[in-house]
């Protein structure tokens, strides 16, 4: 729907955001002076080291955290009314499925909230079943399936209501190679054809530059931007393209920068 | 709120200060003073009514509502007539007085803490069997556990009467009943808390040539004292109840349970609640008492949180 | 499993080898005692030889076993010592006393199982889990009921029985009152602990939908609870069944598990009393089954439900 070369219409817009968390040995500032724009159909990618605040940032813009400083604001309206209209799909670090419900009755559970009729359910929970590869796995319940595979049934569960952004923190770490290329490679797909905006928590360089069309890398103590990298590959990228020389400049450029924030701390 | 990104188990909310958990526990406690009140001007309501028709009075209201709140064997006794039989029993008789609460109070703890002792002792020590031998295990738990299940308690006013009739009254049948209360709650905690280290905890042991006796004392008995504090305050209370219940049976003098019944047989309320309080009081510090052992302990360990 | 090493077996037979010398002494300064004696090392030596060896049936068979002995020496017991059937009647005489007063056992269980603990326990029961959710948009009433709740839970609650017999009269009627009270608190504290059971990520992924309050707490928070809702359920099975009774010794119609056993006392008839002890004890077996079977049925995905099922 939305290209690259429709004029950037930005989607969050984080200035000057910052979060201190109050504990008991102090505070801790998890999040200082971060500015980022995302725009409309952006892919962004954070990387940084364990604790430097990306799961912090990916939170506070859905409203699941009140930065103490700065503003956010998405959609033109603050992260909590985008919250309210349900403008996020959210993959959380572990599945988080439902033990008493199955695969089928997890992905509707976010259907059934937001009012969904039944047909219409159904119809969405096939769809997603299949586009995670997990087609006739409905009927089970999460504890019997693999990691991977309740995974899966929940970043299904975070496409079945179609939310115009997607914050995915970490959502494929716990997978093995060959699923994680599978499962990239199908998100790709689904972004350029659905045009949506994501933003996507990851620990894994070639993740990072095979997905995104910008990398921003973070650094801990306190937890801030130290580099934002706009990659320069074409939307439609197949799997070998990890094989090029753009890319492989890519990801040294990532893990120059990766190592920059590590330097100075 | 309209949804549950702030639900009320916000874990801020463990955080907060003292005076923002004593303030919603008094605030309960008063409403439910005032409730008290309210409850006993309506019951005993009618019987100041029928004692003024009888007498042939006509009562202004304020007359009326004092009436309800200092008759002598209310229906419901007002807090403070209870508070001031409380009062008395404690403060206003000799100790050695039958009208003393401290006195039968006395009597009701003493069982209770020999017959908790006994029992809490001899749970801690079948649970180590048990979790060590196999044949023990299979042979007494289903037992134990069906037991949890059969209302023992039902039963420890028979113990004492056949007990009295053997010639033996006094502390001992209702320490035997307490210690039998005890026993379970104990015995099921500990093996499950002596079990709780799981199959990896107990590999690593294993590879490193552990003793049973190491894996013991430096494995299965810390991780079970969670679970033992938890079933001893189960089991004093228990305690305390099976003494209270095995006071009941006609002939039994002392003890809170005998004030509950005579004061039962004669309509004396006010003693009853006074009765009633005095145990929950015991109750109170005897799991308050746990409790502060328990606290310690852990802390001690570095187990506390 | 395979069966033990010989090292385990040793320390399997431990207890019997440092019982033995005991109870040979015993045997040998009363002489009667032989038979009891014999019996138990018997049992006992034939129960580890089924653990050790791991025998198809040994959980089922080892504690029938166990308790089979244990009857049996109550039995051997009653009979070579001659004692009084007022002091313990042997368990043929209570089987006997249970087939003859049937008619009358059966009556006391309808009177205080069926009329008192069962109605009591129920209106506790719906009336502790309306409090929970009432209180649950409120945390200044939790942090207020609760400490109270927990509090109430540990006190000797019997103790009312006297005055709501008062309150009630003799019937049926007072015995659930009792059960009410009995049990209200602590399935109150274990529901509102169960509506706090979801974890933060749980509310988290609520929020990223804006669920409704209802919403969550009909399809998140009450699923959740569940675990702990028959806990308390479980709990209080027998706490009802000693409400009921009890509070009959403070005044009944004359008909009752606990009238019937504090006037068999008074005649010293022990034996329709351990009839009666044994229909409350397989009474109170059946309901705290009746309530796991339910909780087996729904919270079947919950882990200490999946791992019996291994
Ligand atoms: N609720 C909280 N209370 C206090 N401190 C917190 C809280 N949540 C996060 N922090 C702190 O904020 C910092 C950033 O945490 P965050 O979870 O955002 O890191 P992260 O970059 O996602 O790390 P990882 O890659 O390990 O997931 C950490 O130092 C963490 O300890
Ligand atoms: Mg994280």
């Amino acid at each position: 729907m939305q290209g690259a070369e429709h004029p950037a219409q930005p989607v969050i817009q984080a200035q000057g955001v910052s979060l201190t968390f109050q504990t008991a040995d102090g505070p801790i500032h998890a999040l200082k002076d971060v500015d980022l724009t995302i725009n409309q159909g952006d892919f962004v990618s954070f990387i940084g080291p364990s604790g430097c605040g990306k799961t912090t940032f990916l939170r506070t813009i859905a409203a699941l955290e009140n930065a103490t400083g700065g503003r956010i604001s998405v959609n033109g309206q603050s992260p909590d009314q985008a919250r309210r209209s349900r403008a996020y799909g959210y993959v959380f670090q572990a599945p988080g499925l439902y033990p008493w419900r199955s695969i089928a009755g997890n992905i509707s559970l976010p259907l059934e909230i937001m009012g969904f009729d039944k047909a219409d359910r159904r119809q969405r929970i096939e769809r997603v079943l299949e586009l995670v590869d997990l087609a006739g796995f409905g009927g089970k319940y999460p504890w019997q399936l693999s990691g991977g595979m309740q995974q899966r049934a929940s970043i299904a569960r975070a496409l079945a209501f179609d939310a115009d952004i997607l914050l995915m923190d970490e959502p494929f770490g716990a997978l093995d190679e060959i699923v994680r290329d599978k499962l990239n490679e199908a998100l790709l797909d689904l972004w350029r054809k659905t045009g949506k905006t994501i933003g996507f928590v990851t620990h894994s360089i070639p993740e990072a530059v095979y997905l995104s069309t910008r990398i921003v890398v973070m650094s801990p103590r306190p937890g801030r931007i130290t580099k934002i990298i706009e990659s320069p590959l074409p939307r439609n990228r197949p799997l070998d393209i990890r094989d090029s020389a753009e890319f492989i400049a890519l990801a040294h450029e990532v893990r120059e920068g990766l190592r920059e924030g590590h330097g100075d701390d | 709120m309209t949804d549950l990104a702030r639900a009320p188990s916000d874990k801020t909310s463990w955080r907060t200060g003292h005076a923002d958990r004593v303030l919603p526990v008094l605030v309960v406690l008063l409403v439910i003073v005032g409730i008290w009140y309210l409850a006993a001007i309506g019951m005993n309501a009618e019987w100041v009514r029928d004692q003024a028709a009888r007498a042939d009075e006509d009562l202004t209201s304020g007359e009326f509502l004092r009436r309800t709140l200092i008759l002598d064997r209310p229906v419901l006794p007002a807090p403070h007539q209870v508070a001031s039989g409380l009062w008395d029993g404690i403060f206003g008789q000799k100790i050695t007085s039958k009208r003393s609460l401290i006195y039968h109070g006395w009597i009701t703890l003493s069982a209770t803490l020999a017959g908790f002792a006994i029992g809490s002792l001899a749970g801690v020590v079948l649970a180590v069997g048990i979790v060590h031998n196999r044949a023990m295990d299979q042979s007494v738990m289903p037992w134990a556990v069906a037991s949890q299940t059969v209302p023992i308690l039902a039963i420890a006013p028979m113990v004492i009467v056949v007990f009295a009739s053997a010639g033996i009254t006094g502390l001992l049948p209702k320490a035997i009943i307490a210690a039998w209360l005890s026993f379970f709650p104990v015995l099921v905690g500990m093996v499950k808390g002596l079990r709780t280290p799981d199959a990896m905890q107990l590999d690593l042991m294993r590879s490193w040539n552990a003793s049973d006796r190491q894996v013991f004392w430096r494995l299965r008995l810390p991780s079970s004292l969670p679970f033992l504090f938890a079933s001893l305050k189960v089991a004093v209370a228990a305690a305390l109840v099976g003494t209270i219940v095995g006071e009941l049976p006609a002939g039994a003098s002392a003890g809170l349970g005998a004030r509950l019944l005579s004061g039962s047989y004669y309509g004396q309320t006010i003693q009853i609640w006074a009765a009633l309080l005095a145990a929950a009081t015991l109750a109170a510090i005897l799991v308050a008492l746990i409790g502060m052992i328990q606290k310690a302990t852990l802390e001690h360990m570095g187990l506390a949180r | 499993m395979k069966p033990v090493s010989r090292q385990e077996f040793r320390r399997e037979m431990m207890p019997t080898l440092l019982a033995a010398p005991f109870l040979i002494l015993a045997a040998a300064i009363a002489p009667p005692l032989f038979p009891v004696v014999l019996l138990w090392l018997i049992a006992w030596t034939l129960n580890v030889a089924m653990t050790s060896l791991n025998l198809p049936f040994a959980r089922v068979l080892t504690p029938i076993i166990f308790g089979a002995t244990l009857l049996l020496i109550w039995e051997l017991s009653c009979r070579i010592f001659a004692i009084p059937s007022v002091i313990l009647p042997p368990p043929s005489q209570i089987g006997i006393s249970v087939l003859q007063n049937a008619a009358i056992l059966w009556t006391d269980f309808v009177q205080t199982i069926l009329k008192g603990a069962l109605t009591g326990w129920l209106m506790g029961a719906v009336a502790a889990v309306m409090t929970a959710i009432a209180i649950d948009r409120s945390p200044f009433l939790q942090r207020g009921l609760l400490p109270i709740g927990n509090f109430v839970a540990a006190l000797p609650i019997v103790g009312i029985a006297p005055i709501l017999v008062m309150w009630f009269g003799f019937d049926w009627q007072s015995k659930a009152a009792v059960v009410v009270v009995m049990v209200f608190f602590p399935i109150l504290v274990n529901m509102v602990a169960g509506l706090a059971a979801t974890d933060q990520m749980q509310r988290d992924q609520m929020a990223t939908w804006a669920a409704p309050y209802w919403q969550s707490l009909w399809k998140l928070r009450m699923p959740a609870a569940m675990p702990f809702l028959f806990n308390g359920l479980k709990i209080t099975s027998t706490l009802a069944l000693i409400g009921a009774i009890v509070a009959e010794f403070f005044g009944s119609p004359t008909k009752g598990m606990g009238f019937r056993i504090s006037t068999a006392v008074g005649r010293l008839d022990l034996p329709l009393v351990w009839a009666e002890i044994l229909v409350a004890a397989i009474a109170g077996t059946l309901f705290y089954g009746i309530v796991a079977l339910l909780e087996k049925k729904v919270t079947f995905w919950h882990p200490s439900q999946r791992n019996k099922r291994a």
